[in-house]
């Protein structure tokens, strides 16, 4: 087995697969490794928010100009990730027409069309807008999908030559006369150890950078700053709704695809608790207070979950709340800046700027290993987006499933065409929520990477939607055990870690209707299918 | 009575004992069933009008997944204002020959003779299927010759004559086709000391037209009869109604399909046999039943809209409060006709379908008459069984 490659890039978050998809793109051959499964850390714990940068214009001018050039890309070459909602900054009573003139201004200065508007215009372009509201501002944000943004550039990653490995721990840096030439690994799934070569190690760990740059006698100073959301069952608004103030809690509601998102908080959190994030009464509070501000409506919606990331800040100055640190791209050589050779971090930055954030770490390993090929990512679309209008008629199904037809497309763009939705088997619906089919499943887990129902949700929705899972996830573990020749105690094992996953991000919001889904669950899985452990889990 | 949130779809916890309970599910697959057409397919619907699927206009508008709903959430509701706000099917000709009961009504009373014995004929009836696209096995309810309104106009100063007055709303089906129900009911109204008097203007309650693509034509109607009803509430006259589809019409889908305020008239709508039982019940009022009345044994279907109203309890009560009549109740379940659903050639199959399990058990009852509450349900169980069927106010009104 050749184990030697140009590049190993470490860290499989939107990052750490756009410089994966960079590197092959250029003809360098790539090994991306992650721990658990694409987009798990800080890549699918945010809004799902395209930015336009407005948020940022007034206390972080450059910050708000890459996010409105990385937005107008990723339109592009992300089509089937990004949705158009538009965005408003909306001013309440409480707050300050004064700051509304220097937001508009400073947006200008970045390149973000910022344009007043009526409040009546407003709540007619979004009806869910609080209508106390005494200023609006238009401006293009949107949604974007981190998921599939993630599983697209690691799937194009792949079709031009890299390798992927998920569920593998580096366990070592390999370090050779002061230079790092690749690692030890270990799979988490079968216990096998490897190890690697390659000219560059990337560090795209995100927060866990830190430990990785550790093994290389590296010191990164990293503050972790935890930031919670909450889900809500379905599109409450289809516009972005942000406050037109200083950014604080709470103030961004982004719908993304068949829900709504409010968030964030910010709070430091130490690194031990990195791998745990457990969202607290108190930020659960804070979250509806404040979304009630934005769309009055979030009193009476349903809150399907909590869940919380944590924003890989590097450091700058002593602000307990990490939120005037610049979310600026930190790209580390560490040859130059630590004497260690054969090393990289990349690191900061956002969700936003992933795709540029990999362009300058590649254009970086280009000139360590000589190579003179430029970047081509601003330009080259996505799988999924490559032929965006083709699409509706690429997918083969019948008349009588519509909607599960529109959200297949939805999900994976002209790709759709090569999932097998051609007889009344495959069609059949997993997932009723999310209108997820058995052919749909078979394709993530044939092509997609998709080792266990937690990573299925990643790719295809399967048990996001209402339900959280009750209906789905033993069909899907079902098809799974066949599809990926599961044994039924692997299955099970599955479908527990599953239902659990699911519960953890419940039982933060465990009231009114989301308590009877719950105790349908409970009822379902350990009444009557006997996941003896799932009390515990819970 | 709880409120609904705006949000009831989300009251769905995924259950799925609607779809169990759903006929259309049960004989058509390409039916999504209520779950999928209702608050799981409003919640995608959400995100744009792509998610859509026309499916859902297989649905019958029967309200059993309601009915079977342990969560409160208005599936029905959800499912057919879908359809209202974004159904491409215009309606055609046939559409508007079966919507319009009232303006058809009353131009067949006039010559009924001649459309009974027209549309009875099977050449005829096969035009029909050709140019209407209605299907020519269907047969139609007899048209019948004046109208019921025009009966009781003459019976004014009679019926003045009782101290107590009600306000009767008879529907298109008694004015046009069976005005001998209406008379049964009059008769009743009268044996229990009240007066019957009209509306001061009735309408088609507008079932036909919101089924069909009528909206702005239903709410029309529905505004001249909640005018009329109100009218009629402040002379505190009770409104009672023979047909338990107009009565849940005029009750709830004035409210919930057509975003009409009938709050206040709401509860002064009742039906017949609800009214005539609690009449009954309280003790204060008695009926003379004949005293050699034959013995009858009668089969109770209960309707889908009685079933929603939750009044199937009313009708049966009230018949066994007649001597020698025995009942039998049949399991509840729709007969597939659901008002002009199987009229169209489309749905022939599937009303049949749907009804079949019906049909055996009613010929399995050995009962001499069927008895239902709704005018629909007759045509289908008289076309697709040997027995007749009566409205339980006509078996009430033979035994006085």
């Amino acid at each position: 087995m050749n184990n030697q490659y140009d590049v190993i890039i470490v860290g499989g978050g939107a990052t750490g697969a756009g410089v994966a998809r960079d590197c092959a793109l250029r003809g360098i051959r790539a090994l991306l490794i992650e721990r658990a499964d694409i987009a798990t850390g800080a890549t699918g714990r945010n809004h799902g928010l395209l930015h336009s940068g407005a948020r940022y214009a007034v206390n972080d001018r450059e910050s708000a100009e890459e996010c409105i050039k990385e937005n107008m890309i990723l339109r592009r070459i992300a089509s089937h990730c990004v949705e158009d909602t538009g965005g408003l900054f909306i001013t309440l009573p409480e707050d300050s027409l004064e700051f509304q003139a220097k937001f508009i201004d400073a947006c200008r200065a970045a390149g973000i069309g910022a344009e007043a508007i009526d409040p009546k215009q407003a709540l007619a372009l979004e009806p869910s807008v609080n209508p106390t509201l005494i200023g609006a501002v238009k401006v293009p944000d949107g949604s974007i999908d981190p998921f599939r943004l993630t599983a697209a550039n690691v799937l194009d990653a792949q079709l031009h030559g890299a390798k992927v490995l998920t569920y593998t721990l580096v366990e070592q840096l390999i370090i050779e006369s002061g230079k790092v030439v690749g690692v030890k690994t270990l799979n988490t799934l079968t216990g096998e150890r490897g190890e690697y070569r390659a000219q560059i190690t990337v560090n795209a760990c995100g927060i866990w950078g830190r430990d990785l740059a550790a093994k290389a006698g590296v010191t990164i100073n990293m503050l972790p700053a935890k930031g919670a959301l909450l889900v809500f069952g379905h599109r409450v608004n289809n516009v972005v709704i942000n406050r037109c103030r200083k950014p604080a809690d709470a103030d961004i509601l982004v719908p993304g695809d068949s829900i709504t998102v409010i968030g964030t908080t910010s709070s430091k959190v130490p690194f031990d608790q990195c791998d745990n994030m457990v969202v607290t009464a108190d930020e659960v509070d804070l979250l509806l207070r404040e979304g009630c501000m934005l769309a009055p409506a979030l009193e009476h919606t349903r809150i399907l979950r909590a869940y919380a990331g944590v924003r890989p800040l590097v450091a700058s100055d002593d602000d307990p709340s990490g939120r005037s640190v610049s979310r600026g791209i930190v790209v580390l050589d560490h040859a130059t800046r630590d004497g260690v050779d054969g090393f990289i971090t990349i690191t900061g930055g956002k969700l936003m700027t992933y795709r540029l954030m990999a362009e300058w770490t590649v254009d970086l390993i280009c000139k360590k290993l000589g190579v003179a090929v430029g970047c081509t990512t601003a330009v080259a679309p996505l799988p999924g987006s490559a032929e965006a209008e083709k699409v509706s008629k690429s997918c083969k199904c019948s008349v009588h499933c519509v909607s599960a037809k529109a959200s297949v497309e939805n999900r994976h763009g002209e790709r759709a065409k090569d999932i097998d939705n051609s007889t009344a088997a495959k069609r059949a619906l997993v997932c009723e929520c999310e209108q997820v089919s058995v052919g749909e499943v078979e394709y993530a887990v044939n092509c997609l990477g998709v080792k266990n129902l937690i990573d299925l949700r990643r790719r295809t929705r399967v048990g996001m939607g209402t339900c959280q899972g009750e209906l789905c996830a033993a069909r899907a573990a079902s098809v799974m055990s066949e599809v990926a020749g599961k044994s039924a105690a692997e299955a099970k094992a599955d479908l527990k870690s599953f239902i659990g996953e699911r519960w953890k991000g419940m039982s933060a919001v465990a009231w009114g209707d989301t308590l009877r889904e719950g105790e349908l669950l409970s009822w379902l899985y350990d009444g009557v299918c006997d996941l003896s452990n799932l009390k515990e889990q819970k | 009575m709880k409120q609904y949130s705006e949000h009831n779809f989300e009251q769905c916890t995924k259950c799925t004992v609607c779809t169990v309970y759903c006929p259309v599910a049960a004989v058509n697959p390409l039916y999504p069933g209520p779950k999928q057409a209702g608050p799981d397919g409003e919640r995608l619907r959400l995100k744009g009008v792509a998610y859509y699927d026309p499916a859902i206009e297989m649905c019958l508008n029967c309200k059993r997944c309601e009915v079977a709903c342990p969560s409160e959430v208005r599936i029905g509701d959800i499912i057919h204002s879908a359809r209202i706000k974004h159904s491409t099917k215009r309606p055609g000709l046939r559409e508007f020959t079966l919507a319009n009961t009232d303006l058809v009504g009353s131009v067949a009373t006039v010559v009924a003779p001649v459309v009974n014995a027209t549309l009875g004929l099977k050449p005829v009836r096969k035009v029909v299927e050709g140019v209407m696209k209605i299907d020519h096995r269907r047969i139609f309810p007899k048209y019948a010759f004046g109208t019921f309104e025009g009966w009781l106009k003459g019976q004014r100063k009679a019926q003045a004559l009782y101290a107590k007055q009600l306000a009767y709303f008879h529907g298109c089906y008694v004015n046009y086709n069976n005005p001998d129900l209406g008379k049964a009911f009059v008769k009743v109204a009268n044996a229990l000391g009240y007066g019957v008097q009209l509306l001061e203007k009735e309408k088609c309650c507008g079932v036909a037209l919101i089924s069909n693509g009528f909206v702005e034509q239903a709410k029309k109607q529905a505004k001249t009869n909640i005018k009329s009803i109100t009218k009629a509430t402040e002379q505190k006259l009770k409104v009672v109604a023979t047909s338990s589809t107009c009565t849940f019409t005029l009750r709830d889908e004035y409210d919930h399909l057509l975003g009409l305020d009938n709050s206040a008239i709401r509860d002064n709508i009742d039906l017949a046999t609800r009214f005539i039982y609690e009449l009954l019940a309280d003790g204060n009022q008695r009926l003379e039943f004949k005293s050699d009345a034959p013995h009858l044994r009668v089969a109770y279907h209960s309707a889908c809209h009685m079933e929603r109203m939750g009044w199937t309890k009313y009708s049966i009560e009230l018949l066994k409060l007649i001597p020698n009549v025995e009942l039998v109740q049949l399991e509840s379940q729709c007969c597939g006709i659901a008002g002009t659903y199987g009229f169209k050639k489309e749905n022939y199959e599937t009303s049949q379908n749907i009804g079949e399990p019906l049909f055996k058990a009613i010929e399995a009852s050995e009962c001499d008459v069927v008895s239902t509450d709704c005018e629909t349900c007759k045509w289908q169980i008289e076309m697709s069984t040997s027995k007749r069927v009566l409205h339980p106010i006509e078996i009430l009104a033979s035994y006085l």
